[in-house]
């Protein structure tokens, strides 16, 4: 029995203009680098040499640097900002008269630019002149110690990458916050009068009532900064360019060195490198939160 | 809200105001020290920026330092502004236009098509970009190192993020409203045109602030995508001018506060709207 079909008032045309522009420069792109990471590749020839520029990619000493600092600095900013953010948004979510005047302030950052932040993050870390190390200087001196304070970006370890991360979250908290006070909105009040009749503090609630209910924002935080934080790129290029050396170079920002040194399959390569790095990482993890909330 | 007795009352507002005060001074070393520091230094002379001190100036020179950075190279911040506005806009008008229709269909019309466009949302928002392939095919169709192929380019990465508020929000608009318009003959593209387009108003403009920070301040894909002296957006200058002003951080930050301007602006404008446009049901979860 075939049900006559009506024409559905809903045009399918409307998905045309976003199927298109999405075809040409996301999908069709993505399909091509599988293929153009196995060649040598001058953009306008290439020729196939297998998996070379992998073995190649990972024999590189750099690459290490560039793996480790990828996964701190995308599970620092992250964990940062869902700390962060959280009491930050209770406090901004409760009846305090400051909390207009820093919500403003702190949403801020999230607008101006990567570039000019970083620029003058770097001027302030500068460790000789920089004021951020003049005034540690000045507490110490207040101590009667001395100290010349940590070369932020210029340290040969693991600080520089720490330092960029740092200034990643001054940046990027604002919006983080602004997730979870929507998901804070969303909390019926019942549950807090309920809970307040039970005689239960305003610290007991936060810990019972709000941070079970707002996970879904928390979620949300979770993946939006840990996969912002795998494919950061302007930041750091801004900062420190990957140096001193490539003490904190990331997969992003080796692979634009490959880039401009014309190394195109290879460059493509990085990219596939990153490409399977996030999903082998970011889809377990939506999935094993999005388990959780079915569970809760 | 809740009901105390008299002496919590007190004892909460005391302490209150200790949050206040606290959350106020925290605020003003960690936020507002850094616009402080840009800002005093875009203003002073050379000789004295070259301390990199808090120190107020000892005389203005902002709007001297300002002027000069825009007139420098022929003119070339100038140039850059006036690409990055028309990047900025039409890269934010067209998002709006077609990542609203797609969420309106997407959302509406529940078959096979609406479930492989979830599935490519949601990796689109995961999977960095394909590069140098990108590149590649913007070359097959002649739109690299162009303005309108950087736009694209902006209007295919911005769409994931831009479909995904704008289907949700859609989601809180009854269906009636699409079936009385449907009665009245009302279907297809003029149903979504005349009728739902109009009721997005507080969502498109949360997605035209999020979207217009994000393509102005954008440095990254002009860098791949749009490459050349005469194309350079206002990021490619400030960065550019790291080398060039190394020695003049006057300038430097000169540049730096006159690109952060554009943003503050419509930030002072906007403000209120942003944060209600993102709790009115567009984000959650």
């Amino acid at each position: 029995m075939k049900k006559k079909r009506i024409k559905s008032p809903y045009a399918s045309s409307l998905y045309w203009p976003g199927g298109v522009i999405y075809m040409v420069l996301f999908f069709i792109p993505t399909v091509l680098s599988l293929f153009f990471s196995l060649t040598r590749w001058t953009l306008q020839d290439w020729e196939f040499i297998g998996f070379e520029n992998f073995t190649l990619y990972f024999s590189e000493e750099n690459l290490r640097i560039g793996f480790r600092n990828t996964i701190i600095y995308a599970v620092l900013t992250s964990g940062l900002k869902v700390i962060f953010a959280l009491y930050l948004a209770s406090y901004l979510s409760s009846k305090l008269r400051s909390t207009g005047f820093i919500r403003s302030v702190l949403f801020f950052p999230t607008l101006v630019s990567t570039i000019g932040v970083g620029i003058t993050f770097s001027v302030l870390m500068n460790p000789y002149e920089g004021v951020i190390n003049a005034v540690l200087k000045s507490v110490a001196g207040f101590f009667g110690k001395t100290t010349d304070g940590p070369g932020w970006l210029i340290d040969p370890n693991l600080l520089p990458i720490v330092s960029i991360a740092l200034v990643d979250v001054w940046k990027g908290v604002g919006i983080a916050t602004l997730i979870y006070i929507a998901g804070m909105a969303a909390i019926p009040r019942d549950y807090y009068e309920a809970s307040s009749i039970d005689g239960a503090s305003t610290r007991q609630q936060f810990y019972q009532v709000t941070i079970p209910l707002v996970r879904p924002a928390m979620f949300s935080v979770i993946i939006l900064s840990f996969v912002g934080g795998l494919r950061s790129f302007d930041l750091i290029w801004a900062m420190t360019g990957g140096g001193p050396g490539f003490i904190s170079d990331v997969l992003a920002s080796i692979n634009y060195k490959q880039y401009t040194s014309g190394y195109y399959g290879l460059s493509t390569a990085g990219n596939v490198i990153l490409f399977v790095l996030v999903s082998i990482l970011v889809f377990p993890l939506s999935r094993y939160l999005n388990k959780k909330e079915v569970v809760m | 809200m809740f009901t105390r007795d008299k002496g919590l009352k007190s004892k909460t507002k005391y302490r209150s105001i200790w949050a206040d005060i606290i959350g106020v001074v925290v605020t003003i070393i960690v936020f507002i020290l850094p616009f402080y520091f840009l800002v005093v230094n875009a203003a002073k002379s050379q000789e004295e920026s070259f301390r990199l001190n808090m120190s107020p100036p000892e005389k203005w020179l902002l709007f001297q330092n300002i002027a000069k950075v825009v007139s420098d190279y022929d003119w070339h911040v100038l140039n850059a502004t006036k690409n990055s506005l028309i990047l900025t806009l039409l890269s934010v008008f067209f998002l709006i236009i077609i990542s609203g229709m797609t969420g309106f269909v997407m959302h509406r019309k529940r078959n096979k098509a609406s479930a492989i466009a979830n599935f490519l949302v949601l990796t689109a928002l995961v999977i960095p970009p394909a590069i140098v392939p990108t590149i590649w095919v913007l070359q097959r169709i002649h739109l690299y190192k162009t303005l309108a192929g950087m736009i694209a380019i902006e209007v295919a990465y911005g769409l994931a993020f831009a479909i995904l508020i704008f289907r949700n929000f859609i989601g809180t608009i009854p269906k009636e409203i699409d079936e009385a318009a449907i009665v009245d003959g009302c279907t297809g593209w003029n149903l979504y045109f005349r009728i739902i387009f109009p009721l997005l108003k507080p969502v498109s403009i949360t997605i035209g602030i999020i979207s217009t920070a994000a393509v102005f301040n954008d440095f990254t894909n002009p860098l791949y995508y749009l490459p050349g002296d005469e194309n350079a957006t206002l990021q490619q200058t400030l960065f550019a001018y790291v080398s060039r002003y190394s020695t003049q951080y006057n300038l430097l930050f000169a540049d730096i506060l006159y690109i952060t301007a554009f943003p503050l602006l419509a930030f002072i404008f906007f403000n209120k709207r942003i944060v209600s446009g993102m709790t009115a049901g567009s984000i959650k979860g």
